[in-house]
């Protein structure tokens, strides 16, 4: 045992060769290395150069040289694209909208998860099978006839007809993610307060909710990006100026013979992006685990 | 109990996307045009507005367009997001935080957002594209890009692309951690070159998820619409650069032929369920549902 302990973070079982040795530094390593480099720069510059464009004045951002870097920052762009349309009205749709499609979304997928990960019943497997289906059916077919449904309903124009799209397109994986989070928490946990007296909705409350906040967490980020984000029905829906959600209020500054505002629509992008980003930072590992885990394992 | 647990969402799904989907078939089998708008009632047709669709040579354009475009950016975001995820392994500490943070924040970016910030690096006068282009000694001054179908679709499969690579990269760098070192030692010692050791040792192991990651990139890249739609406004062609969605509600939308869009958007919807068939027997073989 001698030799494997001379061996630095000892993963390597006895009889199992011990790790490579420290490499020497070969053209591999350099050629990963500017392969690296080259996917960081790529992946980044747009982020970059929205944010760039942003603080950029007019006669900057119209030059024939682009400016790299916003040497003569103004916070005009963010001024106009307040002052843009509608703007604060198109962000007060999207929170509605977006808040009212979380909390609908968590209440009905907790009750369906608790449903499909708790009891053994007639039509369990149908019904995860449909909710599987409904996930893949393309939103963009739709948009034809749910114009139609809700326009007969008279929720055209309305925060209620938008939020009651969004809530059916996200329904199926919040519910399929909640599912497994319910399920990780031991059925004999629950079983252990009952016998200590409490009811069965008391021990779910008690042991359960707390033990799966994080999985609501996740789940409920998903949805407010998703429901944030959205434009094809925004855009079919919401038809009139301040009836828009920020994804449609952003292509106002594209229209026009004009010709586009860029330094407004840069401001405009990173307002709307920054609360997804911040969103999306807190949770998006716990989103790729649970998808690896799910096929990798098992 | 369980029942009534389930009925909220079930009555949701049924009354929000069951119905709408219900009278999606049935406006796709009936007359729906201008007269129908202001109030008549409108006649069955039958299957009639699927052969006019069918035997309208646009229709067939578009359904091939919607395909290879989907190929090609299923092909080049699986492959590029392999070899992400294998150079993040690969490179030292400082260049895998820098990795994993730039494609985390390309991920975040909403789409609209995304496709709004290519525009303009692609822009025509301003665009950084053509400055850079010009400066390596190309004369792309004024270029542009998004009036020729072609080059359209390049800068369209840019952005799909470069949205779609962080998921798959993380996904599959999240899969790789779970190759036994040992085994890929083993390979080493037995002196299975790179290309051997990936070929042999870990598609074996990434199969599962290579698999339901293409199946996802399919069903995401065959719907796209925010990307095309926002380019067409830009570029001002749509008619040679529409893809099924956004085909669908120009018909619909656009030329007031409810009818006729329905019908596309229901060949569209088949297409989508044959390929969710094989989505879902990949996840029911690998887990209890």
């Amino acid at each position: 045992m001698s030799t494997l302990s001379a061996v630095p973070r000892t993963t390597a079982r006895p009889g199992v060769p011990a790790p490579r040795p420290k490499k020497r530094p070969r053209v591999g390593d350099w050629a990963a290395n500017t392969a690296a480099v080259v996917v960081v720069l790529i992946a980044i510059l747009p982020v970059y150069w929205m944010i760039n464009t942003s603080f950029q004045r007019g006669v900057d951002i119209q030059s024939d040289t682009p400016h790299l870097l916003p040497w003569n920052a103004t916070l005009n762009n963010y001024r106009k694209a307040f002052a843009q349309g509608e703007f604060l009205h198109a962000l007060r749709n999207s929170l509605t909208v977006t808040l009212l499609t979380v909390a609908a979304a968590l209440v009905l997928a907790l009750l369906a998860a608790v449903a499909l990960s708790r009891f053994r019943f007639r039509g369990r497997t149908g019904f995860v099978v449909t909710v599987l289906i409904v996930q893949m059916v393309p939103a963009e077919a739709m948009v034809i006839s749910l114009f139609k449904v809700l326009d007969g309903w008279q929720l055209v124009n309305t925060a209620l007809g938008l939020t009651l799209v969004y809530l059916v397109f996200v329904l199926p994986f919040t519910i399929w993610t909640l599912r497994g989070f319910v399920a990780g928490v031991p059925v004999e946990l629950e079983e252990a307060a009952m016998v200590d007296g409490c009811s069965r909705f008391q021990a779910f409350r008690r042991i359960t909710f707390p033990l799966m906040a994080p999985g609501l967490v996740a789940t409920g980020t998903f949805a407010f990006i998703q429901a944030w984000n959205e434009f094809t029905f925004a855009l079919v829906l919401m038809n009139k100026p301040e009836n828009q959600t920020l994804p449609v209020w952003l292509q106002t500054f594209n229209e026009g013979a004009k010709g586009t505002d860029w330094g407004g629509v840069m401001a405009g992008s990173t307002l709307m992006a920054i609360p997804v980003i911040v969103f999306f930072l807190l949770v998006q590992s716990r989103m790729t685990e649970g998808l690896v885990a799910g096929a990798v394992k098992g | 109990m369980p029942y009534a647990l389930l009925l909220p969402a079930a009555l949701v799904l049924a009354l929000v996307l069951g119905y709408p989907f219900a009278r999606l078939v049935v406006l796709s089998m009936q007359k729906f045009g201008l007269k129908q708008q202001f109030g008549a009632p409108p006649d069955w047709v039958g299957a009639a507005n699927y052969t006019t669709i069918l035997q309208d040579t646009q229709f067939w354009h578009v359904l091939y367009r919607t395909v290879g475009f989907c190929f090609a950016a299923v092909v080049l975001t699986m492959v590029l997001g392999m070899l992400v995820a294998l150079l993040t392994r690969r490179v030292g500490r400082v260049l895998r935080l820098a990795l994993i943070v730039s494609l985390l924040l390309a991920w975040a970016m909403p789409p609209l957002s995304a496709t709004v910030v290519w525009q303009w690096l692609f822009d025509t006068q301003y665009g950084l594209v053509n400055w850079l282009l010009t400066a390596l000694g190309g004369d792309f001054h004024g270029h542009s890009w998004l009036t020729n179908p072609w080059s359209f679709f390049g800068v369209a499969l840019i952005i799909v692309v470069w949205m779609g690579i962080p998921f798959v990269a993380f996904t599959l760098y999240a899969g790789l951690t779970q190759v036994p070192g040992e085994v890929l030692e083993a390979a080493q010692l037995d002196g299975a070159n790179a290309w051997q050791r990936f070929r042999h040792v870990i598609m074996p192991f990434l199969r599962p998820v290579v698999l339901i990651l293409t199946a996802l990139s399919v069903l995401w890249d065959f719907r796209v619409f925010t990307q095309i739609y926002v380019l067409q406004k830009a570029g001002g062609i749509s008619r040679d650069t529409n893809l099924l969605g956004v085909y669908a509600y120009r018909v619909a939308f656009g030329e007031n032929k409810f009818d006729l869009g329905a019908a596309v958007a229901v060949v569209m919807v088949l297409i989508t369920l044959g390929f969710t068939v094989f989505y879902l027997r990949q996840i029911t073989r690998q887990e209890e549902l």
